[in-house]
C-alpha cells in the first residue's frame, strides 16, 4: 500500500460573509494552485467535496470551474466531521490504487442547515447543538468538581491563539470575566463557550507518495487513520463527560501509526463548546480523566501553543465541511515548521481530532513529516 | 398503529421486538438487532432523570423510561435532582419536532 501525503493546499479567511457555496469552494482551491506552481489539473483524478449545504452536484460544479475533469466526483457529508471523512475517502482512493491524486475541497455558509440535526426526535424540541453541550458541561462539571469559571479559561486560550491565525473569525482577546459575564444561554453554557458557525473554505491536495514526492520539497504523510460511529441520535450516548467515539478513532489512529498519545508533539482538537476540549483531550490520551483543564492552565501559563494553535473552532470559527480540512491544514503547516507565530517547536507529530453531533461519531488523524 | 399517530395524540407507545424482547429506540418499523417486526404497547409513563440543565427559569433533563427510552424533555415542577423519577406530563410533535414535558413524583 503506497504512503499518501499532502501536496498541497489552500484556505479561506472565516468570516460571516454571504457567499455563494461554489464560491466559497473555488476560493480555497485557487489558494491551493496560488500555492504550488508544481501542480497539473490533469493529474486530479477524483475531487471530493465536503460540505453541509443544500447546493447540488457540488463537485462536479467545482471540477468546471477549476478546470478539472475528474475521474471520480462526489460530495461527503456527515455534519461536523464531513472534512475528515472527506480526507479519509480520499486517502482510501489511493492506497487502494483507484486514484493517484484527489483533491478535497471543504465549504460551509454561516447559515449552514448542518447545525441542527432534524432526525434526532430523542432530543425532543431541544434540538440545538447548545442542549447537548449544557448537559455535557453540566455531566462533566458534575463527575470532576469542576466549575464554570474552570472551564473558562478554554475560550481565553483558543481566542488567544486565533489573534496569531489570519485567517481566524476572533479578532479580540477575551479575559475570563468577559467569558463569564457573556449572555448565559442555559445555566450551564454560555455564549463565549460556543464555537460560531461561519462561511469559510479549506482544499487539500493528497497523493500517492511518489506523486506527492514530485509535487513538494515539503510533503506531510497522513501515517494513521481512525474513525468511529456509536450512534446518531445524541441520547445514546452512555456517558456524558467522556467521547466514547473518540477513544476508540484515537486508539485505532494511533495503532496504526505505531505512535502513543505522549508522542503527539501538536493537536487540533474539536473544541465545539468549552467542555468539549477538555473531554477531547482525555479521550485521546493527551491527559488523564479529569485532568484536561490541568494540561489546558499549564499550556496557557506557558504560552505552549501544542493544542489547538490556530485557536480551535472557537477561535477560528466552524463552518462545518470547511473546519476537519482547515485543522488538518494546520497540523500541515506545523510540521512544515511554517505555523509563523503559532509555530510549535520541533513538531513532527501531529493529531487531528474531528467529531459529529455530540460525539457520536469521531475521526481522529496522526500526521507525520 | 403508527407511533407518531399515537404521539400526536398525546400517547407514548413503545416499539417491542417479540423475538428479542428489546424496546427498539427510537421508534422504528423494525428490529436493530434481528430486523423482525415491532409490536407496540402502551408505555410505563414514568421515567427518571440522568442529567438536567435549566433554560431562562425552565428545567430541561435527559429522562430514561423503561430503562432504554431516553428523550430530552422539559421538567415543568420543582428542582430536579439525578435520579429522581418523573412522570410524563404531556407529549406530542410541534412543528415536526416531539416534545416532552415531565412532572417530578
Amino acid at each position: 500500500m503506497t504512503k499518501v501525503g499532502i501536496a498541497s493546499y489552500g484556505i479561506t479567511k472565516f468570516s460571516k460573509e454571504d457567499s455563494k457555496i461554489e464560491s466559497v469552494l473555488l476560493n480555497s482551491v485557487k489558494k491551493l494552485f496560488d500555492s504550488n506552481s508544481n501542480l497539473n489539473r490533469n493529474d486530479i483524478d477524483a475531487v471530493l467535496v465536503s460540505t453541509n449545504n443544500n447546493s447540488k452536484y457540488l463537485s462536479a460544479v467545482l471540477s468546471e470551474m477549476a478546470g478539472i475533469e475528474p475521474k471520480i466526483a462526489h460530495t461527503v457529508e456527515s455534519l461536523c466531521n464531513s472534512g475528515t471523512n472527506a480526507i479519509v475517502s480520499a486517502y482510501s482512493y489511493i492506497a487502494s490504487g483507484l486514484a493517484d491524486m484527489v483533491l478535497v475541497s471543504g465549504a460551509e455558509r454561516y447559515d449552514s442547515p448542518g447545525q441542527v440535526l432534524e432526525w434526532d426526535n430523542s432530543r425532543g424540541e431541544f434540538k440545538h447543538p447548545i442542549f447537548w453541550a449544557s448537559i455535557f458541561t453540566k455531566s462533566y462539571k458534575r463527575e470532576f468538581s469542576i466549575t464554570d469559571e474552570e472551564l473558562a479559561i478554554v475560550p481565553v486560550k483558543n481566542h488567544k491563539q486565533a489573534q496569531n491565525n489570519p485567517n481566524a473569525i476572533s479578532e479580540k482577546l477575551y479575559s475570563l470575566e468577559d467569558v463569564i459575564n457573556s449572555k448565559k444561554l442555559t445555566d450551564d453554557l454560555r455564549l463565549l463557550d460556543c464555537s460560531r458557525p461561519c462561511t469559510g473554505g479549506a482544499s487539500i491536495l493528497l497523493a500517492s507518495e511518489k506523486t506527492c514526492k514530485n509535487c513538494t520539497d515539503n510533503p506531510i504523510w497522513i501515517t494513521g487513520i481512525g474513525q468511529k460511529t456509536t450512534s446518531a441520535g445524541f441520547t445514546k450516548n452512555m456517558t456524558f463527560s467522556s467521547m466514547v467515539s473518540t477513544q476508540e478513532a484515537a486508539s485505532t489512529a494511533l495503532k496504526m501509526s505505531k505512535r502513543d498519545a505522549k508522542d503527539i508533539d501538536v493537536a487540533e482538537v474539536h473544541d465545539a463548546f468549552s467542555v468539549c476540549e477538555p473531554m477531547a483531550l482525555e479521550s485521546l490520551g493527551l491527559s488523564d480523566k479529569g485532568k484536561g483543564l490541568e494540561l489546558i492552565n499549564e499550556l496557557y501559563a506557558t504560552n505552549n501553543l501544542k493544542i489547538n494553535p490556530r485557536g480551535g473552532l472557537i477561535g477560528s470559527g466552524h463552518p462545518l465541511g470547511a473546519t476537519g480540512l482547515a485543522q488538518t491544514i494546520e497540523i500541515t503547516q506545523q510540521l512544515q515548521l511554517c505555523a509563523n507565530k503559532r509555530q510549535v517547536d520541533n513538531a513532527k507529530v501531529g493529531l487531528v481530532h474531528n467529531m459529529s453531533a455530540a460525539a457520536t461519531s469521531s475521526t481522529v488523524l496522526v500526521l507525520e513529516k | 398503529m403508527n407511533f407518531e399517530s399515537e404521539l400526536k395524540k398525546g400517547k407514548l407507545i413503545i416499539p417491542e421486538c417479540n423475538h428479542c424482547n428489546k424496546i427498539v429506540w427510537p421508534p422504528s418499523e423494525f428490529c436493530n438487532q434481528c430486523f423482525n417486526e415491532v409490536s407496540w404497547r402502551t408505555g410505563s409513563s414514568k421515567g427518571k432523570i440522568i442529567e438536567f440543565s435549566k433554560q431562562n427559569d425552565n428545567y430541561f433533563g435527559l429522562i430514561e423510561i423503561e430503562n432504554s427510552i431516553r428523550v430530552l424533555g422539559k421538567i415543568s415542577s420543582g428542582i430536579p435532582n439525578l435520579g429522581q423519577h418523573v412522570k410524563i406530563e404531556k407529549c406530542g410533535i410541534k412543528d415536526g419536532s416531539y416534545y416532552f414535558e415531565f412532572l417530578l413524583i
